[in-house]
């Protein structure tokens, strides 16, 4: 075994450390957590969509036996903690004092000494509602007549919460004026959920003796809800300790700071005693950050040769109640100006509003980088129209207009500034593997041949941007997006390293082990990766938008090299050579030309603590905090081929190749492990995903009876493949990966179907692609 | 009212509410807390349990209907302190992530290798399709389904 | 999801578990597998006084064949029937539908009785019973009397049965001549409720012509429906393609499919006529083979 090997850094497939706990059913989840004298909280929500509240009797809830208390809206208007801000900027209600704006919605807790009783007290809470009419419409919600929603809101005279562009207006509509070919796509990006396993919850404990309030919460971004937590509540940020223990699932679900953490939190405080709050999978689908709801009106402007000019977008999304996207401050659609894609367009615009309705707030990335799902998406699926509108083979029209790879950096038409990338090899791999001629024929042949069967081929070469990001551009809530590592190196050689984000089954534990082998040799077992508790890990703004390697693990990979740095120092001291005379190998120092003189870390490290040099500082510690100098752009080809049933509409997955290049692939096995799970999502959102809501604001979606996820039977088997492509201003030239298969893949599952029924003259089914629109479509085409 | 379930081997006599679920009889009452809830329809697979050897939903079923049957719970994959050729399966092919939904499905795989010693894929899928996973895409799951599979069909050779 | 509070009877006999209803009536609910009845509770659709566990009775869960019939006992279990030798030589369509229901777990504890009382017009074995002639057994502590399928089911969750009564065995008349059947299920995942549902069953005779046909149709109506124009129309037919064509057309025809999320009700009408056509020809495909 060579020494590379044995010290097992980047691009090795360590098993993962983390799973020896898992396997034995030792994970602790926050519903894990049991406190001595624990109270068990319930919420009450609304059963209407849109309604005025006249009164709140609890009484009798407050008089049933085990019931210690009832919080309504206005116990906690009485603290100033009735409303609490969203991660964008808006106000949202904690528990409702005037009106509820969505079915779902907080309007009272019960807690008590056994969840089944609080449950129960629900019951005996009684609320009068005067109902309002529902809106439930982003479009009629926009219309001048509509019923205001956020009435209690000052200078609020409509339902619209924001109104925000991108890119060169005039320029765009002057390429669309010249343009020889426009294609236009008209599409809704629909309402979907996260639905990570585990639902969301806390356990907040305020010690009555000492004010300190620990808070056992899932979340994706510990230290930013910890400030935000000191902002609302007014508690001092010192006192307060989030610990985000296992995570079971995020996909951006976790980002948001819900009403329940607050009035938990609230509720130990005022009895002090700890209090639990476990969120049903009713209330996870029906409050909690959804995602999409995107109304988009794209169009493609091309030379009749095929070359792509222009695209100008036009969207409306539906942001619900209150305008809680989690999302950088300054881009109020987040990313989705991104969706010039993988190709050079000289020109793009990008117009959009957000409506306020009747619905659940949320507008999370759902395994995305604040919305560039929706615009890779909607490209994809704009060139594949313009492919059959030209009568070009999709492959060879986005071929023709790929940036090339000789082109990045490359500054794209709305200010991206994409760091790599090399679209045309990734393509050719992916049709190549897919044996794509193959699959041409035999789509032609079953045409000719008229059964029932058809066969469908659908791509999508999308470019994404994640790693947010660069502190001059990017904040949440006023915080900078950078993010940080510590890293201490024990006397013996074996490290504890702390980072500032948040794993939720990525498998941190392991890959940032072996950033630190990489950079410094210590091999990964002998580094403990601790994250999710802000007592004991240095700031950081948390784990979702594909950011953790982008930042953390750039921080971890500067901060081992400073170590280095000094190390050299130690090593030079302990070799009696000068430091420039050392060169660093894998584990060790060696002098130039000496291999055998060498010192390994464990011996600069001891040496750090029982024999520093004279004038060094003693130890081995240090840690970074990294603003990354721009965003990394993850991309890929992926190819479809479905069987699409005529007499029914169904249509079933046959091959799923996926080509993706995410840079330097720390560890194969788990960036495999994200594809898998990004294909899979991806698959749920374009056949099943789907949350909607009858007239009256109704959820349809409320359970896994109707809010459907793909099982390992429905999944497709997936065929995966890498392109390396490294970024170069990553220290490690890695990008981040863990979302890219769910932004890329929804089109190539979606353009598959289309694909299939082309020749029929059908160009487009909204997401989720059911049997029952298939037919339709069919219906439409006249068939 | 007083039941007695046999857990992990272990005769547990308690007593309990008629409304008991089972998986908040072996969570909070047992405290062993490896048995999840992901839902409240019985559609996700995160409480899976053996009883009396066939995987089970444990929140769609009351305690105390388990009264004087066995239960086998992820905590009872280990034996003899040694791990389950399937729990080493489950790492060694990536077949988790998160964890939430990973004792259901080692529970359901230890099922189906009993009655079936070599599943194929198709079988693996079939087998594991009321178990919903949110990570893994399930392709490393079948995988580690059948590394199991073939793990044990080999020690059995042997022995 | 917490169940609310219930009194819990768990009696050792079928006499026993008769007395209790026969005392409590409407205040009482039959647990048999509970996974329709255990979400209910914790979602707090349901919230019966006593709740009377019927898992302690023995031998209500018996497969056999007697006296021309197949008896499956109410207690049966999803999976049980679908691995049955039995079931699957004497009612295809059954065989074929056991595997289609909910998911490996649930038909693990899911029973048949509980199911076919359940009624939820989604529901699978309602179809099957329909589509193969079955006879029910209800048994009360004033006796038992037997209902057919076809007039078993009432609407929405409402069935013949009455809160005294308990479901005790289904009876499914085993064919003569040559026979076939099967369930088609159009669902959007494992698990999920059916789009639509068609149980076909189809017998032939000495000559090769149908002798019977029976089709039930799930989820297109307030219950599982007979395709009573269909079935008249094939008795006595050629089993041509052609004629399987137009039972789909009259199936089709004659049920009330609501549009909801799983498609419009034209879709589901044109659904059942396509299974409809590919049931029997499967059905027939199997008949001819036995």
């Amino acid at each position: 075994m060579s020494e590379g090997t044995r010290i097992c850094g980047i691009g090795h497939s360590v098993k993962r450390k983390e799973d020896d706990r898992f396997i034995r059913g030792r994970g602790r989840y926050v519903e894990d957590v049991n406190l001595p004298r624990m109270l068990h909280m319930a919420l009450l929500r609304s059963p209407l969509a849109h309604a005025r509240i006249n009164a709140i009797d609890a009484s009798a809830a407050q008089a049933h036996p085990g019931v210690v208390a009832v919080v309504t809206g206005k116990d906690l208007e009485a603290h100033k903690l009735a409303w609490m801000p969203t991660l964008s900027g808006d106000t949202q209600a904690v528990l409702a004092t005037d009106k509820v704006r969505f079915q779902g919605q907080e309007v009272a807790a019960v807690i008590a000494e056994d969840p089944y009783v609080a449950r129960d007290a629900l019951e005996l809470i009684a609320v009068d509602y005067d109902p309002l009419p529902a809106v439930v419409d982003p479009f009629q919600a926009l219309a001048p007549e509509a019923p205001l929603i956020r009435d209690e809101k000052e200078g609020q005279a409509d339902n619209c919460c924001y109104r925000w562009q991108a890119g060169d207006k005039e320029a765009t509509d002057r390429a669309f004026a010249a343009a020889e070919v426009v294609v236009k796509l008209k599409t809704h990006y629909p309402r979907c959920h996260p639905a990570p396993l585990e639902t969301c919850g806390c356990v907040a404990d305020v010690d009555p003796a000492t004010g300190k309030a620990t808070i056992y919460m899932t979340s994706q971004a510990p230290h930013a809800h910890r400030t935000l937590f000191a902002l609302v509540a007014g508690l001092p940020e010192h006192n307060i300790q989030i610990i985000s223990p296992d995570v079971g699932g995020g996909f951006g679900n976790k980002v948001p700071i819900y009403p329940g953490y607050v009035v938990a939190t609230a509720a130990s405080l005022l009895l002090g005693r700890p209090v639990k709050w476990i969120e049903s999978r009713t209330e996870n689908l029906i409050s909690t950050g959804f995602a999409r709801d995107y109304h988009m009106e794209g169009e493609l402007a091309l030379d009749r040769d095929g070359t792509m000019r222009a695209v100008r977008v036009k969207l409306t999304s539906d942001n619900g109640a209150f305008f809680a996207d989690a999302q950088p401050t300054k881009f109020k659609a987040g990313l989705f100006h991104i969706v010039t894609g993988s190709y050079d367009l000289k020109a793009a615009h990008v117009e959009a509003t957000g409506a306020y309705t009747n619905k659940a707030p949320g507008g999370v990335a759902y395994r995305c980088s604040f919305r560039v799902t929706e615009a890779s998406f909607l490209i994809e699926r704009l060139v594949q129209n313009a492919a059959y509108e030209l009568g070009m083979d999709p492959a060879e029209l986005r071929r023709k207009n790929f940036i090339r790879a000789d082109q990045f950096p490359y500054r794209s038409a709305t200010g991206f500034v994409y760091d790599s990338g090399d679209y045309h090899r990734a393509l050719d791999l992916a049709l190549d593997k897919v044996g794509y001629a193959a699959l041409r024929e035999e789509q032609e042949r079953l045409r000719r041949e008229g059964g029932d069967k058809l066969l469908g081929i659908g791509i999508a070469s999308f470019t994404e941007v994640v790693g947010a990001g660069p502190a001059k551009d990017y904040d949440i809530a006023g915080l900078k997006m950078f993010d940080s590592a510590e890293l201490r190196v024990h006397p013996t050689g074996k490290a504890i390293l702390k980072i500032g984000v948040q794993t939720q089954g990525q498998g941190h534990e392991t890959t940032f082990a072996q950033i630190v082998a990489g950079e410094l040799g210590i091999p990964p077992e002998d580094v403990l990766v601790q994250h999710g508790d802000t007592d004991n890990t240095p700031y950081g703004l948390g784990t979702y938008a594909s950011r953790s390697t982008p930042t953390a693990g750039a921080a971890t990979a500067v901060v081992a090299r400073k170590l280095r740095d000094k190390g050299r120092k130690i090593a030079a001291h302990l070799l009696e050579a000068a430091e420039e005379d050392l060169e660093w190998h894998e584990d060790r120092f060696r002098v130039k030309g000496v291999p055998e003189k060498s010192v390994t870390i464990q011996d600069v490290a001891f040496a750090a603590y029982t024999n520093p040099p004279e004038g060094l500082e003693a130890g081995l510690e240090g840690v970074h905090y990294y603003d990354p100098p721009n965003m990394t752009y993850p991309f890929g080809s992926y190819v479809v081929a479905v069987e699409v049933d005529r007499g029914t509409g169904e249509w079933k997955v046959r091959r799923m190749v996926a080509v993706d290049d995410c840079g330097v692939r720390i560890n194969p096995m788990i960036v495999e492990g994200q594809i898998h799970g990004g294909l899979t999502e991806g698959y749920g959102i374009a056949a099943m995903e789907l949350i909607t809501f009858d007239e009256d604001g109704n959820c349809i979606g409320s359970s896994f009876m109707d809010y459907l996820l793909p099982t390992a039977w429905e999944t497709p088997k997936f065929e995966t493949y890498a392109t390396v492509t490294p970024s170069p201003h990553h220290p490690i030239g890695a990008k981040g990966v863990g979302e890219s298969a769910t932004v890329g893949s929804p089109a190539a599952y979606v353009n598959a179907v289309i694909d299939a029924l082309a020749h029929l003259g059908v160009r487009n089914i909204d997401m989720p692609v059911t049997s029952a629109k298939v037919w339709e479509a069919l219906q439409r085409a006249g068939v | 009212m007083e039941i007695t379930v046999t857990v992990n081997g272990t005769a547990e006599t308690r007593d309990v509410e008629p409304r008991l679920l089972l998986v908040h009889f072996l969570r909070d009452v047992l405290g062993l807390t490896g048995t999840h809830v992901g839902c409240d329809t019985t559609g996700c697979g995160a409480c899976t349990v053996l009883l009396d050897g066939a995987p089970i939903k444990s929140c769609t079923l009351l305690a105390v209907q388990a009264d004087g049957r066995a239960v086998t719970t992820v905590e009872g994959l280990i034996e003899n302190g040694q791990l389950h050729p399937i729990q080493e399966a489950f790492k060694e092919e990536h077949g988790l992530q998160c964890g939430f939904c990973t004792p259901g499905m080692m529970l359901v795989a230890k099922a189906l290798i009993e009655s079936n010693p070599d599943p194929s894929e198709e079988e693996v899928r079939w087998a594991i399709s009321g178990n919903v996973c949110r990570c893994t895409g399930y392709t490393n799951i079948v995988k580690a389904c059948r590394r199991a599979a073939a793990q044990i069909r080999q020690a059995e050779v042997a022995s | 999801m917490y169940p609310p509070p219930f009194d819990y009877q768990a009696p050792d006999s079928l006499e026993e578990a008769l007395a209790i209803l026969a005392e409590h009536g409407y205040e009482a609910k039959a647990l048999a597998g509970g996974q329709s009845l255990i979400p209910l509770l914790k979602l707090r659709f349901a919230a019966p006084a006593v709740l009377v566990d019927l898992g302690r009775i023995p031998g209500l869960d018996g497969v056999e064949a007697a006296d021309g019939e197949l008896r499956i006992g109410a207690l049966a279990r999803h999976n049980q029937l679908a691995a049955s030798p039995l079931v699957a030589e004497r009612c295809p369509a059954a065989s074929a539908a056991a595997p289609q229901i909910a998911d490996p777990l649930v038909r693990n504890l899911g029973t048949l009785g509980g199911s076919l009382a359940h009624a939820d017009p989604a529901g699978d074995w309602g179809s099957v019973m329909i589509a193969c002639g079955a006879q029910l057994v209800l048994a009360s502590a004033g006796g038992r009397r037997t209902v057919p399928a076809t007039e078993f089911f009432r609407g929405v969750f409402d069935t013949a049965l009455e809160p005294t009564e308990l479901l005790t065995e289904v009876r499914i008349p085993s064919p003569r001549g040559p026979a076939g059947g099967t369930y088609l299920k159009l669902e959007r995942k494992v698990g999920d409720f059916a789009t639509v549902g068609v149980a076909v069953s189809l017998e032939l005779d000495g000559a090769g012509r149908i002798a019977r046909a029976g089709i039930g149709l799930t989820a297109v109506g307030p219950q599982n429906l007979r395709a009573a124009a269909a079935e008249e129309a094939l008795a006595g037919a050629e089993p041509t393609a052609e004629a399987f064509a137009e039972a789909g057309r009259l199936a089709a025809g004659g049920c009330e499919p609501a549009s909801d999320v799983r498609g419009s009700a034209e879709y589901k009408r044109h659904v059942v006529e396509v299974y409809v056509r590919r049931g029997l020809a499967r059905a027939l495909e199997i008949a001819r083979r036995s």
